[in-house]
């Protein structure tokens, strides 16, 4: 084992954007038959790193070696030729085009589409993968999605495949689907790279570990050999103390009261089906699900975003009148004076306006203010400082647009612009997705403090273990239906985990 | 793959920022450059001494005061255009109907004039055309804004077609209101009576149309960058997702956008017919509408800059207009010239937005 030749060395590997070094004498080797993942915190170069390997960037400094072999790669399509495949976080296929064309696109030679559904079929049959060759793109789910991209790399002959964040889009059993084709890959000699900072897929997919911190190579272990709490730290640089708070609700009070909501999407299918539950100030209420279980539609509904079919929704003043917040939109909700803060789960998309700088981003909640038609940017400009004091918003100043910040930064910026208002209710979807653990446990931080002041959270979490311990009460969601609401304290993962499973809470397996 | 071994020659990577004073540098060699190159290109060509016909271009404009008050009339009527289509464009959506929105503006001052001249005092019929030129302008911006915000559809290819009704339409009224009889054209309207021709003041014929331009250059900068409407307009442009999450109609702001944009389009118009050539014909705008799209987007939809901008696609007509008279040369000769001009201003962005790195530079920037 020890003595075999890596598939891929990466020698003293810099790469520098501007005045930011994003790697640093990186040294990194990759074998056949073998998953590593690659961990670090947002910013620490992973993505970097392999956008050298596959042709993107070009390193500024260093030496890459295939086989043993030094080469140049200059362009994906070199590194195609090198049998190195990438599947990036975004994907980068025609809507339009089947499943075949975009596997085929770019390729040249004459195209002959029967040959090359047989060889997707094969392809397919060898490491488990379902894939319809004449499905369009936009039919397709997510996770159809990334496996046509699998495919593409697998069809030009790579035999080294990257995956940048591959299980952030997918529900748990997608992702158990896809660890089971990457390990027919693995006994098949492919060598695969994850790139993630989530520990539990570290410890059970790869055999191997390599830590970043700060775009320089910490070391690699073997993943049997490590445990979560050693390799967070040595992805921190110094101990992390892995618990969150959970101070006991003060004075809780009657603020949101949810009576038998449904709703239907677009399409006319039933993504929430008589959900009833309630909130109280000072609480958080935890909501769990497979993602795409209605979360989203029922965050959506309280602030006013999603149209409802039928039921209520009420806000309680605290002296105890109602305001019905079913039917009306965002604006009308504000202007009756109802304070809700909503922090989505797309938060470049839909929390922020990605192009905007922070000033301008702020001003999103404020610009209405005054009577007069100029719109006041010396308020936003006020509140955008203190974010950035207050949150320890890592960023070169007010005027830089808001996607040149890292993930955990953009959610900084968000979450603190909904604070800002001092909000009676706070909702927050998959506020630390994509988070690091640092910014994680700062977001954490935050959203106990509101609770503190008295605010009314509903927190919608995918991670089981954080969900266990933030919350006050968990409502579980299955299918669009509550399949039951538990109290935080005392509850158990796997008590939570069969209640996701069990539409409706009747049907016991 | 056998050169392996070779470093690519230079590799090309985004600026973070640039300072504002090295961009104008870039953008100013680049003009630099592009007279050069229209220099070599006339002598190879023509033969003839590139100075003059730079200094052939220069006098087009500058030659005389009345060709300076052309030059200014001119660039008043582009940059006006160009300042309609902006607060569009600002919203990603893409106005090229500028053309026969300002087209009905002309159309509907022409019918005031036409249909009211016996009827209503002088003063109430200007005052009528201004109200519904702009108001012809604002129905055709409306009409594509409208199918856009309620059914999603091609702003672009909805505001071109629009612009061939303009046309058929102006086109056939030619001939309802022809003059004299049979000509088939308009020609000069109310050329006695003078009814509807907007008044000359400080005695300068083009003043008034500058005038009202500049204040309209003023408008849209404020309207754009310090108005709570041009925030919406901004945010509906980037997202319209995040639009509707803090509670702004997006559907409101695109047909409110458009009407505004295709109401400037139609003052346009007015000014064009009510106060420069007195008529209506279906070229009348000159393409305005469509050169508008690139003084917008050259001045970054600026409308301060986009004084530079339009004074620039002016000058360079006028001056290419002006040597193929002068030298004899085939109008082509001076497109060619122009082309050459934009070629670079536009591939200079290029170097603003991207830094190309050479080999031998790159590492001795990894070393220092």
């Amino acid at each position: 084992m020890e003595n075999r030749i890596p598939a891929v060395s990466m020698h003293n590997v810099s790469k520098r954007f501007g005045t930011i070094l994003a790697n640093d004498k990186v040294d990194l080797e990759i074998y056949r038959g073998e998953i590593l993942a690659i961990l670090g915190e947002n910013g620490s170069g992973k993505t970097t790193l392999m956008n050298m390997l596959s042709g993107i960037y070009y390193p500024d400094e260093g030496e890459i070696r295939i086989d043993g072999r030094p080469v140049i790669i200059r362009s994906p399509k070199e590194a195609f030729d090198l049998g190195i495949g990438m599947i990036h976080q975004h994907f980068k296929l025609v809507d339009v085009l089947t499943a075949a064309e975009n596997i085929t696109l770019g390729l040249e030679g004459r195209l002959n589409l029967k040959d090359v559904s047989r060889k997707i079929r094969e392809i397919c049959d060898t490491y488990g993968f379902q894939v319809n060759p004449d499905q369009k793109v936009y039919d397709m789910s997510v996770s159809q999605k990334q496996t046509v991209e699998i495919v593409k790399v697998l069809y030009r002959g790579a035999d080294i495949l990257i995956l940048d964040e591959p299980t952030a889009v997918l529900t748990p059993q997608e992702t158990d689907r896809l660890f089971a084709v990457l390990r027919n890959m693995r006994e098949d000699g492919k060598a695969i790279v994850i790139i993630t900072h989530k520990m539990h897929e570290v410890k059970s997919l790869s055999d191997r570990v390599a830590i970043l911190r700060k775009g320089q190579y910490v070391m690699s272990v073997p993943t049997r050999g490590t445990d979560e709490q050693e390799m967070t730290d040595l992805m921190v640089g110094h101990a992390v103390k892995l618990n969150i708070d959970r101070p006991e609700p003060v004075n809780p009070r009657l603020k949101i009261d949810v009576r038998d909501l449904t709703v239907r999407n677009i399409d006319g299918i039933v993504r929430l089906d008589h959900v009833s539950f309630t909130a109280n100030s000072g609480e958080i209420l935890g909501i769990a699900g497979v993602s795409g279980s209605g979360q989203k539609e029922l965050l959506e509904a309280i602030a006013g975003l999603q149209p409802v079919e039928s039921g209520s929704i009420s806000f309680v003043e605290d002296d105890g009148t109602r305001e019905e917040l079913v039917g009306k939109d965002p604006l009308e909700i504000t202007k009756m004076g109802v304070s809700l803060s909503f922090v989505p789960e797309d938060r470049l998309g839909m929390g922020l306006v990605a192009n905007m700088d922070l000033t301008d981003n702020m001003m999103l909640r404020t610009f209405r203010n005054g009577f007069t038609t100029v719109a006041n940017r010396r308020v936003p400009r006020h509140i955008a400082e203190q974010v950035v004091n207050d949150l320890h918003v890592n960023t070169p100043g007010l005027n830089v647009p808001v996607r040149t910040l890292s993930g955990g930064n953009v959610q900084k910026v968000l979450v603190g612009r909904e604070i800002t208002s001092s909000p009676k209710v706070l909702l927050t979807a998959y506020a630390v997705r994509g988070l690091d653990i640092n910014s994680s446990y700062t977001i954490y931080n935050l959203i106990n403090e509101q609770k503190r002041k008295g605010v009314a959270v509903i927190y919608v979490g995918e991670d089981l273990d954080v969900l266990l311990e933030i919350s006050d009460r968990i409502m579980v969601l299955c299918g669009g239906k509550v399949s039951g609401i538990v109290p935080g304290r005392g509850a158990r993962k796997e008590e939570i985990g069969l209640m996701m499973s069990r539409v409706g809470g009747s049907s016991h397996e | 793959m056998n050169n392996q071994k070779r470093k690519p020659l230079f590799h090309i990577s985004r600026r973070q920022s640039m300072l504002w004073y090295r961009i104008w540098l870039i953008r100013g060699l680049a003009i630099l450059a592009a007279l050069v190159v229209c220099a070599l290109v006339s002598v190879v060509m023509t033969g003839e001494n590139p100075f003059s016909i730079y200094s052939t271009i220069f006098t087009a404009s500058f030659g005389s005061p009345r060709k300076i008050w052309v030059l200014l009339q001119n660039i008043a009527m582009l940059l006006c255009v160009s300042l309609a289509v902006t607060p569009a464009f600002r919203m990603r959506f893409w106005n090229v109907g500028g053309e026969g929105q300002a087209l009905v503006g002309c159309f509907a001052s022409a019918a005031c004039m036409i249909l009211l001249r016996d009827k209503l005092p002088n003063g109430m019929i200007i005052f009528l055309m201004f109200v519904t030129s702009m108001l012809a302008g604002a129905i055709w911006g409306a009409i594509p804004a409208f199918f856009k915000a309620k059914w999603g559809t091609n702003e672009t290819l909805f505001t071109l077609m629009m612009n061939y009704v303009a046309t058929q339409l102006v086109a056939y009224y030619c001939v309802v209101w022809e003059s004299p009889k049979g000509s088939g054209q308009i020609g000069v309207i109310n050329q006695q009576s003078q009814i509807g021709w907007l008044p000359v003041i400080g005695g300068q014929k083009y003043l008034l149309n500058i005038l009202i331009v500049a204040v309209l250059c003023l408008f849209t900068y404020y309207y754009m960058y310090f108005s709570k409407h041009g925030y919406e307009i901004a945010v509906v442009g980037e997202s319209e997702k995040t639009a509707h999450y803090v509670g702004i109609k997006v559907e409101k702001v695109i047909i409110r956008t458009m009407m505004l944009s295709g109401a400037m389009c139609g003052l346009a118009g007015l000014l064009l017919t009510g106060s420069t050539n007195h008529t209506l014909t279906t070229t009348i705008v000159d393409g305005r509408g469509f050169t508008a799209v690139m003084v917008s987007w050259l001045a970054n939809f600026n409308p301060v800059w986009m004084i530079g901008t339009s004074f620039l696609l002016v000058f360079l007509s006028r001056g290419a207009g002006e040597i193929s008279t002068n030298f004899g040369l085939n109008k082509s000769f001076a497109d060619i010239l122009t082309g050459i001009i934009l070629f670079f201003i536009i591939g200079s962005e290029f170097f603003i937005m991207y830094k190309v790195k050479f080999k031998h530079a790159a590492e001795k920037e990894v070393k220092a």
